[in-house]
């Protein structure tokens, strides 16, 4: 059990040319409310291993450095959707992140995302983002006896609606959305990709209503096919596709 | 510390904060979030035919707007042309009376409904958004009609 970290140690004080450890500056956005009302950058600097994940550089500043310094992050693998956000400019999740992948050489940018009231550091007031999701009635909703058996599906049908149900509601996409950043009333991709995912999920019969709610001022047609949503997206969602797939069911239902 | 300046009074004073645990600082809450109480839909399908009609006169101003220009700045000796005599000559006929109609009426609805977005995307506050909207829908309104009239009474013998 020790071995490992005698290696660790011997490798970063010798600093030989193998060493997988280098050093990195991570610009982190501060805002403490107790503190000051102004946000401010503070730099750390640190020995890492570039094939480790950003989430592991901010445990290290947190446990090592600075125990004020303030994020979510609950499972810490790309599922629970706690630890999205802005590094380098772009929302992505801490946990899902490595290092190397985005250029240690200059000092990494890591901030709260956008759009949402920051109550200290990197931590946000998620509460319009889950309105927003259920504003959108995101469970089954059906009509008539509930069955004796499971509701069966076709693979086919199965399939229709397969990409929008990989969302982790991290809010990384909604958070990079221009319009949401100016109007929090528009609802935003993650809420308008829960409701594609019942929307064509031939099980529902709650779809009409989905869709006359997303045909609102605040709706789909808000949307300015930016994209930022499906490049912001952790798990690959085509999010602009699956607003445009509203839309598309809106008009053809429409006519 | 010789001198008490005005920003001193307002900022730290000798390093003390003016914030705490019990007194933390305002956080700062995005443009009109949404609550439980944000209103619901009105049930219409007005943002639709809005959103449809901005990418069907899309596509026919293209048309028009190029040919427009083409005639007028491009073919026949260019720009030099135009004067009293050239538009009086093009507007005897209905065909370039139904191009200049639906030119403006297609170009000032799509720009309006254009701005529309635009204020509803960047205006904040409810009573902005809504003068912001009274302006451009009261211009829209006199362009469109001075527009229609001159293109209906146009007399090509005003002295």
């Amino acid at each position: 059990m020790a071995t490992p970290t005698l290696d660790k140690t011997d490798k970063a004080e010798a600093g030989f040319a193998d060493s997988p450890y280098i050093t990195a500056t991570f610009r982190i956005r501060r805002f403490n409310p107790e503190v000051s009302d102004e946000a401010q950058w503070q730099d750390f600097e640190i020995l890492i291993d570039p094939k480790e994940r950003v989430l592991d550089a901010l445990h290290k500043i947190k446990w090592e450095l600075d125990g004020t310094l303030t994020f979510r992050r609950s499972c810490a693998h790309g599922i629970c959707g706690s630890d999205a956000m802005r590094i380098n400019g772009k929302n992505r999740l801490a946990c899902k992140t490595l290092i190397k992948d985005i250029n240690p050489e200059k000092p990494i940018t890591i901030e709260a995302i956008k759009g949402l009231t920051v109550l200290k550091d990197l931590v946000v007031d998620m509460d319009p983002f889950f309105q927003a999701y259920r504003d959108v009635m995101p469970f089954l909703i059906t009509k008539g006896n509930e069955p004796t058996r499971e509701r069966l599906q076709s693979p086919e049908d199965r399939e229709r609606f397969d990409d929008t149900t990989k969302c982790i509601l991290c809010a990384a996409c909604t958070s990079s959305c221009p319009v949401f950043w100016n109007d929090g009333q528009y609802f935003g991709p993650a809420a308008i990709v829960n409701a594609h995912r019942f929307i064509f999920d031939s099980r529902d019969e709650g779809g009409e209503q989905r869709l006359e709610i997303l045909n609102d001022r605040d709706g789909v047609w808000r949307c300015r096919t930016t994209f930022n949503c499906t490049d912001a997206c952790p798990r690959g969602i085509e999010v602009t596709k699956a607003i445009q797939e509203v839309k598309r069911a809106l008009i053809t239902r429409r006519f | 510390m010789s001198t008490e300046t005005p920003t001193s009074a307002i900022g730290d004073v000798e390093g003390v904060s003016l914030y705490d645990v019990d007194h933390p600082a305002p956080v700062i809450e995005p443009p009109r979030k949404r609550t439980g109480k944000t209103p619901k839909g009105s049930r219409t399908n007005f943002e639709m035919y809005a959103w449809l009609f901005m990418r069907l006169s899309g596509i026919v101003l293209v048309v028009l707007v190029i040919g427009h220009l083409l005639i007028q700045l491009v073919l026949d000796g260019g720009v030099s042309k135009i004067g009293f005599a050239f538009v009086a000559g093009r507007w005897a006929s209905p065909f370039w009376q139904v191009w200049d109609l639906a030119m403006l009426w297609l170009a000032m609805l799509h720009g309006a409904n254009g701005l529309r977005t635009v204020i509803n995307d960047y205006a904040e506050r409810d009573n902005t958004r809504f003068w912001l909207k009274m302006l451009l829908y009261t211009a829209t309104v006199f362009t469109v009609l001075l527009g229609t009239l001159v293109i209906f009474t146009f007399d090509p013998n005003i002295r």
